[in-house]
């Protein structure tokens, strides 16, 4: 285990270490983001958690001198979904070629006020967030830093990766149907998806937008914590923002877990999990038991549903959010036919066919299908239905126990190329992970072991909506009474 | 064979809120093309709507007003359809759930009142405008985002007259309710009409044409009158009328196919996501209730009997609730006996002026105000100066700007009731028109009244008649 004390391994070190280290005047900002830079000079280049720029640090954007907060100095990667202010957002998509948003997403405004420092290139991810694996980018795929011939699960494979590999402090992503949790399980990262409507949703350019939420990848819980008490919020922009209190979270973080009722649902166990992930998380489970909670066995009857539900909402939504990529106003635009009567049709399909990658557009015509004159009710509607008894399945399990653990993916990294080809076997690296997009509630993977070839295993955590203090609470407990978290890969 | 035809109206309208329905931004009419927009209107990438609160009252408001049942809860949905317009490509609208349904609208034609059903109210945001050019087209989003009522009427109006009837009684109320500004030429009211035609007696409808791309209440008159035509001349020669959409050729005259059902468009509803659905509470609802001002008819109504107006004075008065409110205000600040003169202003001298300078009646600019033109009208009323002198003094005061009061006194305008002042161009007239005098005498009373306008021509008109009639019976029947 690497003690950071030199100064040139900063990088290495948690948000908190830093502060702690800014505050007493032992380092500054600039030390920061040299260590920074050095570390993705030496490894971005296998890791490619970063798009764009060959360096993000060396130009970091930051709010004017002087502002000063909760992350005063600390960098912050984001992912290529979040827009930034004059900064290109291109969503690792080419139809957004050289978009630069004329704002700043309130995840970004709220964290520039805190103080952070924005880094100018953002991390790799799934083309609109479409994917598991980041292999889907405009940009090509981000490597596991844990073993660089593996995904780094995605969409927000980019942003876990930066943070698993050191190359950043602590990242922003976002999770539709798992986005951030399960590349966190893959990478040996603490990952949070919030409850729907902690945190403003305006700026993060859609996908599914009844599903969308931003949340942070870091590299223990107590970050974890940080970041949400500056990103978490009503915001009058976003009206599915929910104007509740945000508590600090970091009170959260007790050590302590006595007594808590845990439930274990038992379809999240069976048939496609891999038996090597679930013995780990049988232990975690065991572990948490030793800790002093009750563990007892739950049914959610509707998981078997989520994944097929979630692929028509989420789908139709992203059918609807994509359609403004059209060439007009900004980003990609494909020229059309000279003949004026084609010309606006041949350019939108010229565009669309060739800005748009090939999962985009297979999502798009599901999507537009399921939302089709005579197949709505069929499809959309019937989701819908579903939906909510997939909800009350958690309602009901919320109502006798203080949370729910469970694996967060079913398997460890696969390899590059190993699921491309087969968008089924893709879809359902996320059957754990969809059902809390789908029911709104919160979820954190953090680090539960490791594999015989040395993948990192994520443990979720999930609780009732705006129960995040739980989350904090049983994650911070296993994390500080478990070494994995402190592991860190050797890229080479 | 007689023909019955079937119309239902969907119109569009502007609401006038200061600012778009989902963002901040200005709904000025007429500024620069693109100066009044912002990440929410254009549909940039994460950008998310955020409902006005103002339009949900202006749309709730109308809905009332139009006897609609307010919807408890209701929601928003995107209609999804590619146009270079539309900048998210899809228009926040209302779909299966709209705020308010099953009004009415009654409506008078020449023998009876009739009753418009109101099927729906809806809220939903508005497209820009797109400018073409020779060879390519432009895009203007000013008007993107704006708020949009439609309203859409059961299939209860069976005429052109009808309808023209329907929309002029919808667009009074509107005014009234001061919503919109319901300007067809400006683009903040547009009407689409369904219709069909049937034999009469027939409860099954026809097949239906949509018809759009009319720009005036007139043009909706004309569209729906050829449009009837149309469909009766093709059913009488036994062809089949196929389900379409037709525009209004303002220059032709006459409705052209634009596309078919088939090519009809699947908007693909689905609610909007960004926005909850929401309630309207009850609490609301009266609250806007309270805002909805005296409509046109029940205004007409009490016009009619508070201050004993004719049907016809009565509506020339209410059609605009400004005019009625400013003249309502007159007759209760007119200090003499009959409240009539001022209607009779209102309706005629007041009116025609401002018909002249092309401006709405309340915005006509009277010297010295209402304390001048109420002057004026109890000038004639005390026998002061004689009408006909009232009105023409009427008019130089709007045409240059002076004072009634000053130009009656500047040219000594008073009406001459004195019979000595008048004698002499009695005396005139009767030596002038010896056979009218002889008419007379014979029995003939329109010869009395021909003198009459002989001594009002000599005194310029400020002759009181009344008494020259009087000086001329004396003398005539003296002689």
């Amino acid at each position: 285990m690497n003690k950071p004390d030199a100064k040139s391994n900063l990088n290495i070190m948690t948000a908190c270490e830093l502060i702690k280290r800014l505050g007493s005047k032992e380092i500054t900002s600039s030390q920061i983001l040299s260590a920074l830079q050095a570390k993705i000079k030496e490894t971005d280049a296998k890791v490619k958690a970063y798009v764009r720029v060959a360096n993000p640090v060396d130009n970091p954007k930051t709010q004017k001198p002087g502002v000063s907060g909760a992350l005063s100095d600390i960098p912050i990667a984001i992912k290529d979904n979040i827009c930034t202010d004059g900064l290109n957002t291109e969503c690792c998509s080419k139809i957004l070629e050289g978009f630069k948003p004329p704002y700043d997403a309130t995840v970004i405004e709220k964290l520039k006020a805190a103080g952070a420092i924005i880094l100018e290139t953002k991390t790799n991810m799934d083309e609109f967030a479409f994917g598991s694996s980041t292999e889907n980018s405009c940009f090509g795929p981000t490597r596991n830093p844990w073993g660089l011939e593996c995904v780094p699960g995605g969409s927000s494979g980019g942003s876990a990766a930066a943070v698993a590999a050191d190359e950043a402090i602590m990242a922003l992503g976002s999770d539709t149907g798992g986005s951030i949790r399960q590349p966190a399980s893959f990478c040996g990262v603490v990952g949070l998806k919030p409850t729907y409507g902690r945190v403003s949703r305006y700026g993060l350019i859609a996908f599914a937008s009844s599903l969308d939420q931003i949340g942070p990848l870091t590299k223990d819980t107590r970050d974890s914590a940080l970041l949400m008490n500056v990103i978490s919020g009503y915001d009058p922009k976003d009206s599915t923002s929910v104007n509740k209190e945000v508590p600090d979270y970091t009170k959260a973080l007790t050590n302590d877990i006595k007594g808590l009722k845990i439930g274990i649902p038992k379809e999240y166990f069976i048939e496609g999990i891999d038996p090597e992930v679930k013995a780990i998380v049988v232990d975690a489970v065991e572990k948490l038991k030793s800790l002093g909670a009750s563990c007892q066995e739950v049914s959610l009857p509707h998981t078997e549903y989520a994944v097929p539900v979630y692929y028509i909402v989420a789908t139709a939504e992203a059918s609807s959010n994509l359609a403004r990529f059209d060439g007009v106003q900004y980003g990609y635009r494909a020229e059309g036919v000279k003949e004026k009567l084609q010309s606006l049709i041949n350019m939108y399909n010229n565009t669309r066919g060739k800005g748009f990658g090939e999962e985009a557009k297979r999502r798009i015509i599901l999507g537009t299908f399921a939302l089709s004159h005579g197949y709505y009710d069929a499809y959309y509607l019937k989701a819908l239905k579903v939906r909510t008894l997939i909800k009350q399945d958690f309602d009901k399990v919320f109502s006798q126990f203080d949370c729910i653990v469970a694996p967060t993916a079913p398997t460890v990294a696969f390899r590059i190329g190993e699921k491309i080809n087969d968008p089924l076997k893709m879809y359902l690296s996320d059957i754990y992970t969809i059902s809390a997009n789908l029911a709104g509630i919160p979820a954190i993977s953090v680090p539960c072991g490791f594999a015989k070839n040395g993948l990192p295993v994520g443990l979720q955590v999930l609780a009732k909506p705006f129960g995040e203090e739980m989350l904090f609470r049983v994650a911070h407990t296993y994390e500080q009474n478990t070494p994995w978290h402190l592991e860190k890969p050797k890229v080479s | 064979m007689e023909y019955q035809a079937v119309i239902g109206l969907e119109v569009h309208l502007h609401l006038k809120t200061r600012t778009k329905a989902f963002c901040g931004c200005s709904t000025e009419f007429g500024s620069q093309p693109n100066t009044q927009v912002c990440p929410v209107c254009l549909g940039f990438p994460g950008s998310l709507p955020v409902l006005n609160k103002v339009a949900l009252d202006y749309a709730i408001k109308t809905g009332l007003a139009l006897n609609c049942k307010i919807q408890e809860y209701t929601k928003f949905d995107r209609k999804n359809y590619f146009y270079p317009d539309l900048p998210k490509n899809y228009q926040i609208s209302q779909y299966d759930l709209p705020f308010s349904k099953g009004g009415f609208l009654d409506i008078d034609l020449d023998d009876k009142t009739k009753r418009i059903g109101i099927t729906r109210v809806h809220l939903e945001e508005d497209a820009g405008k797109l400018i073409h050019k020779e060879d390519s087209s432009l895009v203007d989003f000013n008007r993107a985002g704006i708020p949009l009522l439609e309203i859409v009427s059961e299939p209860d109006i069976n005429s052109p007259q009808e309808a023209y009837e329907y929309l002029s009684a919808l667009k009074s109320i509107l005014e009234y309710l001061e919503v919109s500004d319901c300007d067809m030429e400006k683009g903040s009211l547009r009407c689409d009409a369904n219709i069909s035609v049937r034999e009469k007696g027939k409860t099954q409808l026809g097949t239906k044409a949509e018809l759009k791309n009319m720009n005036s209440f007139k043009g909706v008159k004309d569209a729906l009158e050829f449009e009837i035509n149309r469909q009766i001349e093709m059913l009488e020669s036994g062809e089949k009328i196929i389900q379409e959409t037709r525009l209004w050729d303002i220059k032709e005259l006459k409705t052209v196919p634009m596309r078919t059902k088939e090519e009809a468009k699947d908007y693909r509803y689905f609610p909007e996501p960004d926005l909850p659905p929401f309630i309207i509470t009850k609490d609301k609802i009266e609250e806007v209730r309270k805002g909805i001002p005296e409509l046109p008819r029940e205004k007409l109504a009490r016009f009619a009997k508070d201050y004993n107006l004719s049907k016809y004075d009565a509506r020339v008065i209410v059609f605009s609730k400004r005019y009625a409110d400013i003249t309502e205000k007159r007759m209760k600040e007119y200090p003499g006996k009959d409240k009539k003169q001022v209607v009779n202003w209102s309706t005629g001298a007041i009116l025609s002026e401002a018909n002249n300078l092309n401006c709405p009646p309340d915005e006509l600019k009277i010297p010295g105000g209402d304390p001048e033109l109420i002057g004026l009208i109890k000038s004639v009323e005390d026998g002061k100066i004689s009408h006909l002198v009232a009105k023409s003094v009427f008019t130089e005061s709007i045409s240059n700007g002076k004072l009634a009061s000053v130009i009656i006194k500047e040219k000594n305008l008073f009406q001459i009731s004195d019979s000595t002042s008048l004698d002499g161009f009695v005396e005139e007239a009767i030596k002038e028109n010896p056979k009218s005098v002889a008419d007379f005498k014979a029995g003939k009373n329109n010869a009395l009244m021909f003198l009459v306008g002989q001594v009002m021509k000599k005194s310029q008109g400020k002759a009181n008649p009344k008494i020259v009639q009087e000086i001329l019976k004396g003398r005539l029947v003296d002689a």
